[in-house]
């Protein structure tokens, strides 16, 4: 379990980024933070991987202390790959610097791309893949270490709308084979309601939780058309008209 | 095929420029101690081609070592800067002061301090041309994403693990142009400070070649060493810059 408690963080320029945060993550959800741009999401979701510090309140990772090395998995806006390095050795990288050689790290390494649909790419560079493999290869990297918590920040959000709906299917997917903990961040209200168990709404900056909502979808290819799913997405846009001055 | 014709264009222009200049000369019978012509330059280049040879040697020698020294002083400069803000603020400023001071006004200091004639000129060059590294290197190791610093924080890197297979393989690309630059900045260095040195320094560069032929008024041997030295840095420019492509080639393939 992870859990947030009456987080709040103060930059030390004066920026009040976030205010009486309290969230439990149960393990396996899939939780989405939503909330407009500057309310602080990626402030909440550097906090949560121990990257910074809250500058009140607490935080639990189900342990004593700051969590490990690869126990959190993190994937950025962009895909951020080292441009000199082949897939392979990109998906590398968090085994590498925790100390496993290449032959007891490959086999990982290959189920990882595998897990997101890229076999047979291990020897491609980044300037040879197209922006959805670049994202998978960065979701691969984050996998690799099989991470207790999986922390997204808009990984979809620079994404053409088509690779967008194929990468959200595939996640999705991903989720439910291996039952992660994921944290996606995305300002989308439609991603928000498509993929997530569990949605926390954020308010205008300084970021406090609006409301929480656990929607049930039903499974399968009818999701994105499903009535469930855009009384959601009225649902939450609704909320929105509530806290958003207008 | 516009390529090649732009590869030859530079050597025609040359060509033709040359053939015009000996005409001139030879149409004004201008003498060759006010503006020797093409021909008699090359005719004092090789009468005087052992002497300017080990110039040239000695030059390039300084040259080279200042190069070498400039680029683990700007380098290890740089990373040092990088990671402590405390050092950077102090020696920021230093080392613009000594990049901005002229080094002929610098060069006499330097050479009584230093003593030892070739050491002296490395040290005036090194002046010169460290700064270009520091300053490439600096703004290159700033430039690594910050992303991936998060990403090896996350996963335990050591600080010489961000360094080694971040920081300075993101640096290498403006570490070379930086070198590149340095290359040239070094020669000039070299050059400027031959002069300061006079017969009393160290007496053998091109530049001494250039000093000691306006001395006897042999202008046509005056402009072989020149040319020489225009030569030079060409080539070395040059030949950074192929090291800088086949280095980033390589990178980028291997
Ligand atoms: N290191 C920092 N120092 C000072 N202020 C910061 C820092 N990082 C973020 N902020 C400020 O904190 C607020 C929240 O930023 P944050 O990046 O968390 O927002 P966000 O919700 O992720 O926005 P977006 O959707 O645009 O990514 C913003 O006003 C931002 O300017
Ligand atoms: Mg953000």
């Amino acid at each position: 379990m992870f859990a947030l408690r009456q987080v709040a963080k103060v930059f030390s320029n004066g920026t009040k980024a976030l205010e009486d945060i309290t969230v439990e993550i149960a393990p396996g959800s899939f939780v989405a933070l939503l909330g407009p741009s500057g309310c602080g999401k990626s402030t909440l979701l550097r906090l949560l991987s121990g990257l910074d510090a809250p500058s009140g309140g607490e935080i639990s990772w189900g342990h004593a202390g700051k969590p490990a090395p690869g126990e959190i998995g993190y994937v950025f806006q962009d895909a951020t790959l080292l441009p000199w390095a082949d897939a392979a050795e990109n998906v590398y990288l968090p085994l590498r610097l925790r100390g496993l050689s290449r032959a007891e790290a490959m086999p990982r390494v290959r189920a990882a791309l595998a897990q997101v649909g890229l076999e047979g790419f291990e020897q491609t560079r980044p300037k040879g893949l197209s922006g959805g493999m670049k994202m998978r290869v960065s979701i691969a990297r984050a996998l690799v270490s099989e991470p207790a918590l999986l922390l997204m920040d808009e990984p979809f959000a620079a994404l053409d709308e088509f690779t967008r709906h194929k990468l959200q299917d595939d996640l999705l997917a991903l989720w439910r084979r291996t039952g992660k903990t994921v944290v996606f961040v995305t300002h989308s209200i439609y991603e928000a309601a498509y993929l997530a168990n569990r949605i926390v709404i954020m308010t205008p900056r300084p970021g406090r939780i609006a409301t929480t909502l656990t929607p049930d979808l039903p499974d399968g290819p009818g999701r994105r058309e499903s009535a469930a799913y855009h009384r959601l997405v009225a649902e939450i846009t609704g909320s929105f008209q509530r806290i958003l001055p207008v | 095929m516009n390529r090649s014709v732009e590869r030859v264009a530079p050597f025609a222009f040359g060509l033709i420029a040359l053939v015009l200049w000996q005409g001139v000369v030879w149409v004004t019978h201008t003498p060759s101690y006010v503006v020797p012509g093409p021909v008699d330059i090359a005719r004092a280049f090789w009468q005087a081609r052992g002497a300017l040879g080990s110039g040239l040697l000695s030059t390039l020698a300084v040259t080279g070592a200042a190069l070498l020294s400039s680029t683990v002083l700007g380098v290890l400069l740089a990373v040092a800067m990088a990671a402590s803000p405390l050092f950077r603020s102090a020696v920021q400023p230093w080392a613009v002061v000594v990049q901005v001071t002229p080094v002929v006004a610098i060069a006499p200091l330097i050479i009584i301090w230093v003593g030892q004639p070739f050491l002296a000129l490395v040290v005036c060059a090194v002046v010169v041309s460290f700064f270009a590294i520091l300053s490439n290197t600096a703004a290159g190791l700033a430039a690594t994403p910050p992303e991936l610093l998060d990403l090896f924080r996350l996963n335990g890197a050591t600080r010489w693990q961000i360094l080694f297979q971040l920081s300075l393989p993101y640096a290498l690309p403006y570490f070379l142009n930086g070198l590149r630059l340095a290359g040239t900045l070094a020669l000039v260095g070299a050059v400027v400070a031959e002069f300061v040195a006079g017969s009393g320094g160290f007496a053998s560069g091109l530049a001494w070649q250039i000093i000691e032929a306006s001395y006897r008024l042999q202008i046509p041997r005056m402009f072989a060493a020149l040319l020489l030295l225009g030569a030079a840095g060409v080539g070395i420019y040059a030949t950074l810059g192929v090291l800088e492509r086949v280095v980033l080639a390589r990178r980028n393939r291997a």
